[in-house]
């Protein structure tokens, strides 16, 4: 099979405006996926807990797997195991040792768990390959209500703890000391943090849930440090790696969306990091000269 | 045991902003201090001197209202501490930031005015101009657009600096701000910290393991070793046979270049830059 023909059973763009039609409703819940995504990825940089959003998406994984299994709704079931997760990992562990150790045991248990559903489970296997990839596009509308509900809940909850959350995940300690109620609203993000990981599993599947929820704005702080450019940067990468990922994979038979929009993701981080080492040289760069002239117009240091 | 001076006499008439009756702090079976009467007036500047582990961070977390004291009774500003009090500015031990914390100069101090509001605050003039101003006084316009995490050590505690003046606090709580800094930039930023609190009156109480940087500002001592304690002014408390009481053992203070030293306690004065965490690890491990 020559790469021509790789390339013609991947993608065959016949009907394409009819299939976009069909999927209006798809486009708008990955595009909402994409802002929350962008939004909430703000903070897991900012709290430097990547390694949370995975322990989540696994649990995630298990709940869903658990609904295939008892027939029960698997949005509501992805939605469940996130959430359970993401309250364990925030009460549990108030240090970031502590939260990955936590976040390390309850990974393995919830893939184990996750098998075991799918092993049980005797129905279309798409649907269990679907979990891990993603699935948007063969979701119900039903479920499609549920997922613009969720994120827009999400979305209202950010806008509200926007300032005290980023405070508290920046600087804990000034934010304790100004009352600011870090423990509190720790355990809202987790809970927000879970919302946004069900929903981003219906798009990417449970594997690569990192693609919307650290890529985009792992990306963003390279290119910036502003609370205003950060947060609109990440959710520009994410709406474009979400609905760029779909609008493209319309156009191919067997590939699922999922590898589109992790490409885009990982594309666009790739680009800002180049831009962003030449940014981090300027900055080292800068700072060596204001420790040049501090050491000029200062007193030498006394020994 | 442990009331070695007494500590209530305040270097003014005016009404203390910080008063302590009979505190005593228990983590547990252990007592870190207790009996502790310390009256802070307006303008003041305390230095809290001590080995790891005897509960200076804690007595700022006392002030702060994040400690409940085991006994006694901790008052700022004329009322009982609570958390969240607008009347402190606070200084904390200095942590490394990441390069790519989502974070500037002017947020880190633009936090310390607003950060604790609800809701998303993006549009406001004053709090800019403020901000402006802030930083300028404390020499930080130059990097304030730099990402927090790209500044030296000295840039980012003017940053601090001007963070806990932003709410024109009158009482400024310092934990080790000096600390991870070189001899140069300890004078500095102590001299910063000073020059911008004097004016507003702030008084402040400054955890330290090194007192020579801020000795020509301190205006008394309060030095804690093993739940005994001594308040004082520098020259009272720093003299050998002031601390070998204290310490119950010989110690020597000895004057070396125009710096303080003391010999022959638990620790000495100086060099005590490799270990910043300790106490305070020590002490949330025990709170735990």
């Amino acid at each position: 099979m020559s790469i021509t023909e790789i390339f013609g059973n991947l993608f065959t763009f016949e009907d394409y405006g009819e299939l976009v039609g069909l999927l209006a409703n798809s486009l708008i819940a990955a595009a909402l996926l994409g802002v929350v995504g962008g939004l909430i990825s703000v903070f897991v940089m900012a709290r430097d807990i990547p390694f949370a959003v995975h322990g989540v998406s696994e649990l995630s994984f298990a709940g869903a797997a658990f609904a295939l299994l008892i027939g029960f709704d698997v949005v509501a079931g992805s939605i469940v195991g996130s959430i359970v997760a993401a309250l364990i990992i925030g009460v549990g562990g108030a240090k970031a040792s502590e939260k990955n150790a936590i976040i390390g045991v309850l990974m393995p248990f919830g893939l184990g768990l996750a098998i075991l559903f799918l092993a049980l489970y005797d129905g279309r296997a798409a649907n269990k390959f679907g979990l891990l990839t993603g699935q948007i596009v063969a979701i119900t509308p039903s479920q499609i209500l549920t997922l613009i509900i969720c994120a827009l809940a999400v979305l209202v909850v950010l806008v509200i703890v926007w300032r005290p959350l980023l405070f508290s995940s920046l600087d804990p300690e000034v934010a304790r000391a100004k009352g600011v109620p870090v423990s509190l609203l720790t355990i809202v993000f987790m809970l927000t943090l879970g919302l946004a990981v069900a929903l981003s599993v219906q798009v990417v599947g449970v594997l690569l849930v990192l693609a919307l929820l650290i890529t985009p704005a792992a990306a963003a702080t390279q290119l910036s440090a502003s609370p205003v450019w950060v947060p609109v940067l990440s959710v520009i990468f994410a709406v474009t790696a979400s609905v760029g990922g779909i609008l493209i994979a319309l156009g191919s038979p067997v590939v699922p969306i999922s590898p589109f929009v992790t490409t885009i993701s990982f594309l666009i981080y790739v680009v800002c990091r180049l831009v962003g080492g030449r940014r981090m040289k300027s900055l080292h760069r800068r700072r060596a000269a204001r420790a040049a002239k501090d050491h000029n117009t200062s007193q030498p240091a006394t020994p | 045991m442990a009331k070695e001076s007494d500590a209530s006499a305040p270097t003014s008439l005016r009404e203390p902003v910080i008063r302590l009756r009979g505190a005593e702090l228990r983590f547990g079976p252990r007592v870190l201090w207790h009996d502790l009467d310390l009256d802070v007036a307006p303008g003041e500047f305390v230095a809290v001197l001590g080995p790891n582990g005897t509960g200076k961070t804690s007595l700022l977390k006392v002030l702060l209202g994040q400690n409940t004291l085991s006994a006694g009774t901790a008052e700022v500003g004329g009322r009982q501490v609570h958390s969240g009090n607008p009347a402190i500015g606070y200084i904390p031990q200095q942590r490394g930031i990441d390069p790519h914390t989502p974070m500037r100069g002017r947020d880190l101090v633009r936090m310390g005015i607003d950060g604790h509001k609800w809701g998303m605050g993006l549009l406001s003039r004053g709090r800019k101009k403020k901000v402006d101003e802030l930083l300028a006084a404390v020499g930080a316009t130059d990097y304030a657009d730099a990402p927090a995490g790209t500044v030296s050590g000295g840039e980012l505690q003017r940053l601090r600096v001007a963070q806990s003046l932003a709410n024109d606090p009158s009482v400024l709580l310092c934990d080790e701000p000096l600390l991870s800094l070189d001899m140069h930039h300890q004078k500095v930023v102590a001299a910063l910290l000073n020059e911008q609190r004097v004016e507003p009156d702030t008084a402040v109480v400054f955890v330290t393991h090194e007192i020579n940087p801020i000795l020509p500002y301190v205006d008394r001592i309060l030095y804690i070793v093993g739940g005994h304690f001594l308040v004082g002014t520098p020259a009272e408390v720093m003299t050998t046979e002031s601390l070998s009481r204290l310490y119950g053992s010989p110690v020597e203070v000895v004057q070396v270049g125009g710096r303080l030293v003391v010999v022959g306690g638990e620790e000495e004065c100086v060099d005590h830059h490799h270990m910043p965490d300790e106490e305070f690890d020590l002490d949330a491990a025990v709170n735990r």
